[in-house]
């Protein structure tokens, strides 16, 4: 079985946010990146599983600068075979979709894995237009996956609860919690990832469609008030009264 | 301007971010829904007090299939030749408007928070809720899925009319096998009001405190990751920046420290309130009210005076 995950990076949960350039840009300075926590903690580790029970291939995709390098090696650590870099700035889903939907049509690849969002922009577009791209069936918000032959079955989350589908490969699949468990890389794996490949393509210089023009922070709350532990009458009542919530 | 707004009618009723969808496009332009399923018409026509005028709906199939609402939407737009498409950003949603941005070369609006500004981008939320970014779109169609909770249906008009339509979506390449819905259950991402317990709560044993003011309110549950990696809750529960993400109107935190990342999921809520034995705990910085005590004691002491004001209003 081929299977394509879908790597990207993302700041660190704990960063701080702001933003630069009259709060046209996120300022990054000082921060941390991390690999997308759903596609490494579920797309990756889930392509792994599978490729452990069935044999195959497990190659990831980036769209990104050499800045990206780093969270890459990290997917490669936690055991992806081979790694390609589509070597463009990501500005815009339909842009990033486009490119690593023009590398996935070369590779004939039976699974595109990827996680259900970027914690950073949180669009969960990529992987729909990708499955629009290449036209095949896009299953979003997996919590469970398992391959017979070439018939997959998935659990996925709809609205209140969960449902069941199978489909044929090949297949877009965006995974949430429950696909598989987070794998922390050992030692070895760190040293092998510096000797796989990492792939670097020219993009297609797919178009944007989209553009984020500025950016702007929450108003901060004001402060909190304080009820007494012994009077949740009151609370009820400013719930009611003041809130107007209940 | 012409809006065309796809809404889901498989379920027993038209379930309110449908409204808020209608309500939304209605202040962009003229507004068609274009919908699928068994959604008998005088539900449909309801749509209409919420601003649409006309009710297109394809009864040829039922169920979720993205591919087949693809084109389902893809040909009602090019009837009714919507310059917009409005989808709520539900679990649909996700699904369907990124297939139909290619299909239709419309730049999408994925998660809006507001109605187009002046300069004619659209708000939407970004860094797991930590900030808001404005997106201009670079085509002349226009996709906006709308996050779920983000404004309040506003009845205005009368019935719409209700056209049987079809829609050329074709077949499913995915074929369901079983759905389970939980019995009785306020589905999270929806909700709006919410009962949320962390590790403060000890164990799973505790969780009556939770659910006993969850049904006196008719909220649904949540919890912090801990307690859904604990298994002491189901993992759809877990809100946060590798959870669910939520805005509900009224959302209580019990035994919950306030970590960034839950913070993250939790802070477009439109009233927080927090019981917490550590009157240092973080969440007290993002709470409108507060209450300094042992989840244990506080809790049923809350949801008796809820029973109380249920009983008297
Ligand atoms: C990459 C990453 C992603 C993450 N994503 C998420 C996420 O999506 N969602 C999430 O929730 N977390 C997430 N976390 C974890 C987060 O950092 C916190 O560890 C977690 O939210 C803490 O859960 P908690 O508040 O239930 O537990 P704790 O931090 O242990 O807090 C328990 C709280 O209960 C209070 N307490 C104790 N006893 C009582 C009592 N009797 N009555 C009242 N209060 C009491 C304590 O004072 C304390 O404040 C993430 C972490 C990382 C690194």
């Amino acid at each position: 079985m081929k299977i394509l995950v879908c790597i990207s990076k993302a700041p660190d949960t704990t960063t701080k946010i702001s933003f630069t350039d009259g709060d046209t840009k996120f300022d990054e300075s000082g921060v941390k990146y991390i690999v997308n926590p759903y596609d490494e903690w579920y797309a990756l580790v889930r392509g792994l599983e599978l490729k452990e029970a069935h044999g195959g291939s497990v190659t990831t995709v980036t769209v990104g600068t050499a800045e990206d390098d780093a969270t890459i090696r990290k997917a490669l650590a936690i055991g992806a075979d081979d790694a390609t870099r589509i070597n463009v700035k990501p500005e815009d889903a339909s842009q990033v979709a486009a490119e690593i939907a023009a590398y996935a049509k070369e590779g004939a690849y039976d699974l595109v894995l990827l996680g259900k969002e970027t914690i950073d922009y949180n669009g969960s577009q990529v992987g729909g237009m990708i499955a629009e791209h290449l036209d095949m069936p896009f299953i979003s918000l997996a919590e469970k996956l398992d391959v017979d032959g070439t018939t997959a079955t998935l659990d996925k989350e709809i609205t209140g609860g969960v449902q069941t589908v199978e489909a044929e490969l090949p297949l877009v699949v965006s995974c949430a919690k429950g696909m598989a468990e987070q794998r922390i890389p050992n030692m070895r794996g760190i040293m092998a990832a510096r000797k796989k490949p990492l792939n670097v393509v020219e993009p297609t210089n797919a178009a944007k469609q989209t553009s984020f023009v500025k950016y702007a922070l929450p108003a901060p709350k004001s402060a909190v008030k304080l009820i007494d532990p012994n009077n949740m009458d009151e609370l009820v009542e400013l719930l009611h009264n003041e809130a107007k919530v209940i | 301007m012409s809006v065309l707004v796809y809404i889901n009618s498989n379920g027993e009723k038209i379930a309110k971010n449908a409204f808020e969808a209608v309500t939304y496009s209605k202040k962009i332009g003229d507004v068609t829904v274009v919908t699928n399923g068994k959604a008998d018409d005088s539900m449909l026509a309801q749509l209409g007090k919420y601003g649409a005028s006309k009710v297109l709906v394809d009864r040829s199939f039922e169920g979720i299939d993205e591919q087949q609402i693809t084109r389902l939407v893809a040909t009602a737009a090019e009837n009714v030749g919507a310059e917009t498409i409005v989808f709520s950003n539900d679990l649909i949603g996700k699904a369907v408007a990124p297939r139909l941005s290619v299909k239709l070369s419309a730049g999408l609006v994925a998660g809006a928070t507001g109605v187009p500004q002046e300069d004619g981008t659209i708000p939407v939320n970004v860094f797991s809720g930590k900030a808001h970014g404005f997106v201009k779109v670079n085509t002349d169609k226009k996709i906006i899925a709308l996050l779920p909770n983000s404004i309040q249906p506003e009845e205005t008009g009368a019935d719409a009319a209700v056209e049987e339509f079809n829609g050329n979506a074709g077949d499913s390449r995915v074929t369901v096998k079983e759905t389970k819905l939980p019995e009785g259950d306020i589905p999270l991402p929806e909700a709006e009001l919410v009962v949320s317990g962390g590790r403060g709560l000890k164990g799973p044993e505790n969780w009556n405190l939770i659910t006993d003011l969850a049904t006196e309110l008719g909220a649904a549950t949540a919890c912090s990751r801990p307690v859904a990696d604990s298994d002491w809750r189901p993992h759809h529960e877990h809100v946060g920046q590798t959870g669910v993400a939520i805005r509900p109107n009224l959302y209580i935190a019990a035994g919950i420290s306030g970590a960034i990342q839950h913070l993250a999921g939790v802070n477009g809520s439109k009233t927080i309130v927090v019981i917490n034995t550590d009157d240092e705990a973080p969440f007290f910085k993002a709470a409108d009210y507060g209450v300094v005590g042992d989840a244990f004691e506080v809790l049923p002491k809350l949801t008796e005076a809820v029973k109380k004001f249920k009983a008297s209003n």
